[in-house]
């Protein structure tokens, strides 16, 4: 009899289970019919029409850039520097950025002993500024700053600070508390501990989460500049807006940044690798 | 008897070389950043930046979100005095019902701005009485403009300049003369005409109005019921634009949404085939996974150029940039999860006489369901904040509308509205995916 009742009630569960899924999945296709036709609808130019043309403009890049022949690696040369000033931007803002997210998480973890009251105080920052868009402060800092390479950096920075603090905190949760225990008992202040007995275990782990934010910084950085904060975006759209004939220039920057960005994801991968280990590469 | 067979596995040469090692290291990696630090402050011309930057515009902008201002203006041409909140022509008092700190009197008038701040308009002479500071007297000529100041130094807040005076004594009051007209600037805190623009017959109607007019049957204008009339006049507000803000951070949250799921599920079959215990075949493996990091290194930016040229602007355009960007991201972690299943379960699923689909459906899809949905949601998240910087490169959205705003900035309260929704919307967006999250993983 209890079995009985016991398989019942296993069906119903399973029965609604089954509903919950179906509503899933219906909602996801519901949401991405009408939404697809709703944003076709809204779209300046419409999807058939576009299919036609997409091939068009890259068509128009590669052959301009075909006729180009060699002195594409001349313009890739000219662009090298404007690259380069794009990955400063990602380079500082992630090292200005990684440097205060150590401070923050350090700040609001209680497995290192951060000052109690403090935790939620610094938890809420780091939400705030992990969800504050980059582009409003870029905006805003360019205002007041003048078009120049720095404000990218400082929104970049600001962000990265949240979303790098939230992942070491979660780095920090899961580390063992003997050393820092045995450091305390030989009356280590919390200075100390936190530099011989937390850092050392997190470190491999920050230095993997710094390199990955430093390869979507890049990505950020070049966008950025794209709104006016210099860098290889601020060339690329200086280079688009002249239209017809500048598909050479394009096609040059494309390819260095498409070559770049490629070059710092695989190194960056394979020395994660090596830092935490091919498992965790991630 | 040597050290080495004395102390097995303890060699005090080799430790003390890692020691150098690690201090060489301590002191040389903070040095190297030291290092470049002094270079991008000069590739960056930060010097320069310093001198060039403009902090009082941080101020105008940070007095002008909070706070709106009702200008007086008389023009010397042809004569009259009106009052104009923002100056805007559509938002001008009506004759004999200007605000009780203005007394017109024919072509003259008197503004009391508060605190013994007072201004007399008469002819083309206006006395300004500064408390603490004494009468400023000006007189519009037909080449400019001549001052009488108190005597003594000039103050920092008045340009006194032979075409045009500008005096602007607190942040909250200014006046302007010039050889055509006198205007007067009044600061007041809040945003004006937020509900209902000026001329609507709605303006200046309390809550609590407007919800007794909405129930009551006695209609406003003939053609629609009240409360659709509150609502059109809401949304149609031509100072602040809601209905066309909304529509906006609609199209951003659709671009996100619909990006993200479109690549969440075109790239979990080509993670399939990009791992290694699914494809055995090495040349298909090696080319999905080259495709993965293709349109990964592509890069939005890139993406989203294509697609404006091809698409127009809009949604959709912003839709496919994510889409395209993240199959790549979202495949290769796929795949990653893909390749360390374990195989056992797949095993009880084949000894059962399953077939190859259910054996994926039963024996793969729930071992790797959590690593999806947090992906998925994680990306989802990040993508909220993508798309308003793809709508500014010009995909349209909220990011579009934003920088739009920002470059006429005639009126800098729509920016600051702009910009709190957006944050709000974000935030939200955030929290929600957060919250499903943990749900739907930890149970």
């Amino acid at each position: 009899m209890a079995v009985a009742a016991l398989e019942q009630e296993i069906l119903s569960l399973r029965k609604r289970r089954q509903l919950y899924s179906m509503i899933g999945v219906l909602l996801m296709v519901a949401v991405l019919v009408s939404g697809y036709s709703e944003s076709n609808s809204m779209n300046s130019g419409s999807f058939i029409n576009g299919l036609s043309k997409f091939f068009d403009y890259p068509g128009e890049i590669v052959k301009e850039a075909w006729e180009a022949g060699w002195a594409l690696f001349g313009l890739i040369l000219h662009f090298l520097p404007f690259m380069l000033e794009t990955l400063n931007i990602a380079g500082v803002a992630t090292l200005i950025g990684g440097a205060l997210a150590v401070v923050l998480a350090m700040a609001s973890t209680r497995n290192v002993d951060s000052y109690g009251p403090l935790i939620p105080v610094v938890r809420r920052m780091m939400d705030i500024m992990r969800a504050f868009p980059e582009l409003i402060l870029a905006l805003f800092l360019i205002f007041v700053l003048g078009s120049s390479p720095v404000p990218a950096m400082i929104a970049v920075a600001f962000h990265t600070a949240g979303a790098l603090g939230k992942l070491f905190s979660e780095v920090n949760e899961n580390i063992d508390r003997k050393p820092i225990e045995g450091l305390s008992a030989c009356g280590a202040s919390w200075i100390q501990r936190i530099r011989y007995a937390v850092l050392p275990q997190v470190a491999p782990n920050y230095l993997s989460y710094f390199l990955l934010r430093f390869e979507i910084n890049v990505r950020a950085s070049a966008i950025l500049g794209f709104v006016g904060a210099g860098g290889i975006g601020a060339e690329l759209r200086r280079t688009i807006g002249w239209g017809k004939g500048s598909g050479d220039e394009t096609a040059a920057i494309f390819v260095l940044l498409f070559l770049t960005i490629m070059l710092i994801d695989q190194t960056s991968s394979y020395l994660r690798g090596k830092l935490v280990g091919a498992g965790r590469a991630h | 008897m040597t050290a080495a067979t004395l102390q097995p596995g303890f060699d005090s040469q080799a430790i003390l070389e890692q020691i150098r090692k690690r201090t060489a290291f301590t002191v040389a990696a903070p040095l190297l950043i030291l290092a470049y630090f002094t270079y991008t402050w000069f590739a960056f011309d930060i010097p320069d930046l310093l001198e060039r930057a403009r902090p009082d515009r941080a101020v105008i902008l940070a007095t002008d979100a909070v706070a709106h201002k009702v200008h007086v203006t008389k023009d010397l041409r042809r004569g009259g005095v009106s009052v104009a909140i923002e100056g805007e022509r559509t938002a001008t008092y009506a004759k004999g019902a200007s605000p009780d700190w203005v007394q017109i009197r024919g072509d003259d008038a008197v503004v009391d701005l508060d605190e013994g701040y007072l201004i007399e308009i008469t002819g083309n002479v206006i006395q300004f009485t500064v408390p603490d500071y004494g009468v400023i007297k000006v007189t519009a000529t037909k080449t400019g403009v001549e001052t009488e100041l108190p005597p003594g130094d000039i103050p920092e807040w008045v340009k006194d300049d032979p075409r045009k005076f500008d005096a602007r004594p607190t942040l909250d009051r200014r006046v302007q003369v010039t050889k055509t007209k006198i205007e007067v600037h009044n600061y007041f805190g809040g945003w004006e005409n937020f509900w209902f623009t000026f001329n609507s017959p709605l303006h200046g109607k309390s809550f609590g109005e407007l919800t007794s007019l909405a129930m009551s049957d006695e209609r406003i204008d003939p053609d629609q019921s009240n409360l659709s009339l509150i609502v059109d006049e809401f949304l149609s507000n031509s100072d602040w634009q809601h209905g066309a803000v909304f529509v906006a951070l609609f199209e951003t949250i659709m671009m996100a949404v619909l990006g993200t799921l479109t690549a969440a599920l075109v790239g979990l079959p080509l993670a399939f085939l990009a791992a290694r215990n699914f494809t055995p075949s090495f040349l298909v493996r090696f080319g999905v996974r080259r495709l993965f990091d293709f349109v990964r290194g592509i890069d939005m930016l890139i993406w989203s150029l294509i697609f404006i040229r091809a698409f127009g602007l809009g949604p959709l355009t912003g839709a496919l940039a994510i889409a395209f960007t993240d199959t790549g991201s979202l495949g290769k972690l796929f795949s990653e999860a893909l390749e360390n299943i374990d195989n056992k379960q797949v095993e009880g699923v084949r000894a059962t006489g399953a077939t190859q689909l259910q054996r994926y459906r039963f024996g793969v899809i729930p071992q790797i369901l959590p690593v999806f949905v947090s992906q998925v949601l994680y990306y989802l998240e990040s993508n909220t904040r993508s798309a308003t910087v793809i709508g500014a490169l010009g995909a349209g959205g909220i990011g579009l509308m934003l920088v739009e705003t920002m470059k006429t900035s005639r009126d800098w309260e729509n920016t600051s509205y702009i910009i709190i929704l957006t944050i709000i919307v974000v935030i939200l967006m955030d929290q929600a995916s957060s919250w499903l999250r943990k749900k739907l993983i930890e149970g």
